[in-house]
């Protein structure tokens, strides 16, 4: 890598914070719009680099197996979906809801929220994690209220109010840490790094790390979307620009859990302090039965895949709260095919909403025959996401259920009660949103396809056949998530 | 000597759940901007405290950004927003003064005793700090959820924040980046906060999030 002038993990950060600076004093639509794909593939180009080249462990940064996997698919899905919003903005420029003062706005945060999900995944220093995904919700706000109509106001107002409350909890929970740390590591930036604490984690004080992690895990968790502190994620969902839904779905709640599993691996190491797996299992299942329901209630097509991510997000927290080889590999797995399977529907559903100038569900119907490929886009990926076979969600979440059925057959029971109730919600909303007369606008849209049928082509592919190397690595992974 | 410093440190925290009690029932919105620049004054004067104790000089530079901005700026933005919107007749809250006040004493009991347990090992001085931020964070909290007013919330969520930097101060030897970091979090939400209730303004004539509940996504 000597040809370059700087290592990938800076390029990773470095070229989103130019692109912000640089895309928030550039003037026009389509320039800005390029430039902003542009940027998102390079970071993309940077994230995969990690793989040949692993940049040494600083004191505030670092890069290790378990979180490459996290900013890879982070800056994938941030470049696919730069490129659904090229052309998502364009016709919001044409019907004038952005303002062009607001689309140089809308680029910059977009680049500056790619640049605080990038650090949040490498930082080592849990004061600089907290930071970035601090720095990740105050840019999300902003963009959720860019309409300034009166629902995206008061979808931005909750999530700013229970976002920072969350970000409250998870820095009293993060000053605990050091200061159940403070005494074995000494004082200083030490304590707070992370591949130190979890070298001399067995010597803290157990009773504080619970208190540090409840907090923790609330806090980071009402990020994650999970219930009872769930309610900013369908508002902020449903009113913001559709490509940030996207992206709130498919990667800020993936960097949210992922600050989340730091601090598990962290609990874990520590033998006396209690075991951080069934507070995620209960989290987790609550979150999935409670979503689950509330799918059969929804009439606003975007808030309907937004409670579905609250389900993901459950199931996925439930995973990674059961723990062991098997049920961490299908947390990952799961993990990846929701980013992916999520942000496609996202990218259907925004072009949908365009054409039929509307998000009512009852307002959409037929779309097969109106417009058959947006139409069986999303066909297809509410089967993904409903997990029918033979799609990759099928896979992740059969390895879920068997997994804990082999060791605790009731909470499987509970598991499966809950992926069933969800999976009648979404085909019975399909059913209408897809068949059936034909409602609404029939004019012909101006789609970018290639996002959406990329992500659904990954995920088919993945439910098939999953490649031999990207086994191992998962593998490889969910052992050192313990 | 050491005596005292650990008594001055406590009644400076002490204070601040005090101030947060009297946030608690203020009803007048120009009150409630007073007594949140008292409560700075007093988490600053705090930090400074800590500052000299621990001998840890990077504290002041903490201790003026929350006399400063917080104690000062803040309070002044805050009431030239309240006057500009001709806001400032009383403040409405969910419940009633008598039942808040007797839960918030209800949540610092909770939280000496949570903390005091469990901090047994620590240092005295942090762990002291420690149970008082925890209480006024709940307190905070609390504050938050009775008031149905924009303003109200915003100084609820600050107090919240200023009782954090008394938790940070209070850890001995926290690494600068946080304290900062803190501080400019607080600064860049207050921005956001000033173009809401700006952007608020001007669609609704009103700064009630009551009346913002008009809409109920779902449920038309």
């Amino acid at each position: 890598m000597t040809v370059l002038p700087f290592d990938g993990l800076s390029a990773v950060l470095a070229i989103p914070l130019i692109a912000a600076a640089v895309l928030a004093v550039l003037p026009g639509y389509r320039g800005t719009a390029l430039l902003n794909v542009l940027a998102s593939f390079l970071t993309l180009l940077a994230a995969v680099t990690l793989f040949v080249v692993r940049p040494e462990t600083g004191p505030l940064l670092l890069v290790d197996d378990l979180n490459i996997v996290f900013i890879v698919l982070n800056t994938f899905v941030g470049f696919t979906t730069s490129v659904f919003s090229a052309s998502y903005i364009a016709h919001e420029l044409e019907t004038g809801r952005l303002t062009p003062t607001h689309l140089r706005f809308y680029h910059a945060m977009y680049q500056a929220m790619m640049f605080a999900m990038n650090l949040a995944l490498v930082a080592n220093n849990i004061g600089l994690m907290w930071v970035a995904i601090e720095l990740a919700t105050l840019t999300t706000v902003l963009m959720v209220g860019i309409y300034r109509t009166h629902e995206a106001l008061e979808a931005a107002w909750k999530y700013f109010i229970l976002g920072s409350v969350g970000i409250a909890l998870a820095l009293f929970g993060t000053i605990l840490f050091y200061v159940a740390a403070q005494p074995v590591v000494g004082e200083g930036l030490d304590a707070m790094t992370w591949t130190i604490l979890i070298e001399r984690v067995a010597e803290f004080d157990p009773a504080l790390l619970n208190v540090a992690f409840v907090f923790l895990l609330l806090g980071y968790g009402t990020k994650v979307g999970l219930a009872p502190v769930h309610a900013w994620l369908p508002d902020a969902h449903a009113e913001g620009p559709t490509p940030i839904s996207a992206v709130l779905s498919g990667l800020l709640l993936n960097v949210a859990l992922y600050a989340v599993l730091r601090f598990k691996l962290l609990m874990a190491a520590n033998a006396q302090a209690i075991a951080p797996g069934p507070l995620m299992v209960t989290m987790g299942l609550t979150s999935l039965i409670f979503a689950a329901f509330m799918l059969y209630r929804r009439r606003d097509i975007k808030r309907l895949f937004a409670y579905s991510s609250i389900e993901h997000m459950g199931i996925i927290t439930f995973a990674f709260g059961m723990g062991g080889p098997l049920a961490n590999f299908a947390g990952l797995l799961h993990m990846t095919m929701h980013s992916l399977t999520k942000s496609a529907i996202f990218f259907a559903v925004g072009h949908i909403a365009q054409v039929k100038g509307t998000q009512k569900i009852a307002d959409i119907r037929g779309l097969t025959e109106t417009h058959p490929i947006l139409g069986w886009g999303l066909v297809v990926g509410v089967i993904a996401i409903a997990g029918l076979p033979p799609l990759g969600i099928f896979m992740s979440e059969f390895l879920v259920v068997s997994s804990t059925f082999a060791r605790e057959p009731l909470l499987a029971v509970l598991l499966v009660f809950g992926l069933l109730v969800a999976f009648g919600a979404l085909l019975l909303r399909l059913n209408g949103l897809a068949f059936g007369e034909p409602q609404g606008s029939i004019a012909p849209v101006e789609a970018s396809y290639v996002p959406m049928f990329a992500h659904l082509a990954l995920v088919l592919t993945a439910g098939l056949y999953l490649p031999g190397p990207l086994v191992t690595w998962f593998q490889h992974v969910a052992r050192l998530l313990g | 000597m050491e005596h005292l410093a650990f008594d001055v440190a406590h009644m400076l925290a002490g204070g601040m759940v005090l101030v947060s009690f009297m946030l608690l029932y203020q009803d007048r919105m120009y009150g409630l901007l007073n007594v949140f620049a008292l409560h700075a004054l007093v988490l600053s004067l705090s930090v400074a405290w800590e500052a000299l104790v621990q001998g840890a000089p990077h504290l002041y530079i903490t201790a003026a950004i929350a006399l400063i901005v917080k104690a000062i700026i803040i309070p002044l933005a805050l009431r030239r927003i309240v006057q500009r919107l001709n806001i400032h007749r009383t403040v409405e809250t969910v419940v009633g003064i008598g039942p808040t006040m007797l839960a918030g004493i209800g949540l610092v009991a909770l939280s000496m005793a949570l903390m005091l347990q469990v901090t047994a090992e620590a240092d005295a001085l942090a762990r002291q700090d420690i149970a008082f931020a925890l209480s006024v964070i709940l307190l905070g909290l609390l504050m938050m959820v009775s008031r149905r007013n924009a303003v109200g919330q915003v100084v609820g969520l600050m107090s919240i924040e200023n009782g954090l930097i008394l938790a940070a101060a209070g850890a001995k030897g926290m690494p600068l980046v946080v304290e900062i970091s803190v501080a400019f979090s607080v600064l860049v939400a207050f921005m956001v906060i000033g173009i809401f209730l700006f952007r608020i303004r001007e669609r609704f004539d009103t700064v009630d999030l009551h009346a913002l509940d008009s809409f109920r996504g779902d449920r038309q």
